[in-house]
């Protein structure tokens, strides 16, 4: 049955680029697809890099090497580009980047409060909360709030230090490393690391008992 | 300009809403309008401030209703008109105009992997010495472009130190309306909490934002 009804976005296909984003986006991709601009093999190997290839994997390995090689932690805090190059990750949205670090006394929390800038090649693409107006507006007026909502109380002496990706740099907390983890491997300590703990909402917690080495 | 995308420091948010185990993208569309705005993007037609900066023109009710996703794919529908890939009628029929043919190679998915690894870097050579150097106070200018600025509204008339030198920079100040790189030193400037949110704020606390050279003076 041919309904005319203007209140289905599916009546205004073919017909116009319709309201409905999933209906909107496949126009526009195919009408650009057609003028020649856009190959969608193109588009499903960018989607295939963040979905499988890039993600908070890659950033793991950067810290976990910071905590098993002194000298990599120090290049990684010196100029973070280039030691998270010798892991062989950047490029797109991790052009320049920088690393600070968790300490006893010192608390690092990444947030992008203009946009949602967001270390691609160490943490892949950024979660909806981190892109929420709730975090990008809370984050530097009241991160400790923001650090409850994820289940994480810091001592009141804790200094807690907000980064906001104004500029181009972008930035990669390198937690601290749990006690108890001294006998894990490199590739245990991997296995720990999350990315909650590299953007600064979380803590970096000790393998379950029973699992450490 | 002073829009709703510049919200550090507002109320009225709600709580923040983490999501256990959540995918990449929620919908296919989504990964869509992704990879289109990387490819398109590509071309070199615009660039990433011009790219923030149409989103930041989002009509500030609209913006609070999108999600992240929606806004990406109505700045991308506004470049492609405005950078001419697209007729204001072809984006509205969805049928490109006889006889437009590409007007550039389209990326390709061999193109991708290299693409994704260059990026595209923003730091360029100095041209001259940075005017601020660690540890000096410096006050941020209480700036109210109503084009795009990266100052953001809750530091500017405070003051903070200087706590390390970036190097030299674009300045997406003149990059966003295509008035040239400008390039100039970035610092990252630490502001005290309680400096920018009063005394309410935690004492050992601190904000630490990217500036630009023209965002700053001297104390």
């Amino acid at each position: 049955m041919k309904h005319h009804s203007h209140d289905h976005p599916h009546d205004h296909a073919g017909q116009g680029i319709p309201s409905d984003p999933a209906l909107r986006v496949m126009a526009l991709e195919s009408l650009l697809v057609e003028k020649g601009l856009v190959d969608p093999q193109a588009l499903d190997a960018l989607v295939e890099a963040y979905e499988h290839k890039v993600g908070p994997h890659n950033g793991a390995k950067v810290v976990a090497r910071a905590w098993t090689d002194p000298a990599y932690r120090e290049r990684l805090l010196a100029d973070a580009t280039a030691a998270i190059a010798e892991l062989g990750f950047g490029g797109l949205q991790g052009e320049h980047m920088v690393a600070v670090e968790n300490t006893a006394t010192v608390h690092n929390l990444v947030v992008c409060t203009l946009c949602s800038c967001y270390p691609y090649p160490v943490l892949g693409l950024p979660p909806v909360w981190y892109k929420s107006t709730a975090y990008r507006s809370r984050a530097v007026i009241d991160p400790r709030g923001v650090l409850r909502e994820f289940g994480l109380e810091l001592p009141a002496e804790t200094q807690i230090r907000v980064w906001d990706s104004t500029a181009e740099l972008r930035y990669l907390v390198v937690p601290q490393r749990p006690p108890g983890t001294e006998k894990l491997t490199e590739e245990q300590l991997v296995a720990l690391v999350t990315r909650d703990a590299m953007i600064g909402v979380g803590l970096v917690r000790p393998p379950p008992a029973g699992h450490a080495a | 300009m002073n829009g709703v995308h510049d919200m550090g420091g507002m109320h009225g948010m709600g709580p923040v809403q983490p999501e256990p185990n959540e995918p990449v993208f929620h919908h296919r569309w989504e990964a869509r309008v992704f990879a289109l705005v990387r490819a398109m993007g590509a071309f070199g037609r615009w660039n990433i401030d011009a790219s923030r900066h149409q989103r930041e023109l989002i009509p500030a009710a609209e913006y609070l209703r999108m999600s992240y996703y929606e806004r990406w794919l109505a700045g991308l529908a506004e470049l492609l008109t405005r950078h001419r890939f697209l007729s204001a009628e072809e984006l509205a029929t969805g049928k490109p105009a006889p006889g437009v043919t590409g007007l550039a190679p389209a990326m390709t998915a061999d193109e991708v992997a290299g693409f994704v690894a260059r990026g595209s870097p923003a730091a360029r050579a100095a041209t001259c010495p940075p005017r601020f150097g660690p540890g000096q106070h410096v006050r941020a200018r209480n700036l109210n472009p109503a084009g795009h600025t990266r100052l953001p509204r809750y530091v500017r008339g405070k003051s903070g130190r200087i706590d390390r030198l970036h190097g030299v920079f674009i300045f997406p100040d003149t990059h966003a309306h295509f008035l040239g790189e400008s390039p100039q030193h970035v610092y990252s400037v630490r502001f005290e909490a309680r400096e920018l949110w009063g005394d309410a704020a935690a004492a050992p606390d601190a904000v630490y934002v990217d500036v630009w050279e023209d965002y700053i003076d001297a104390v």
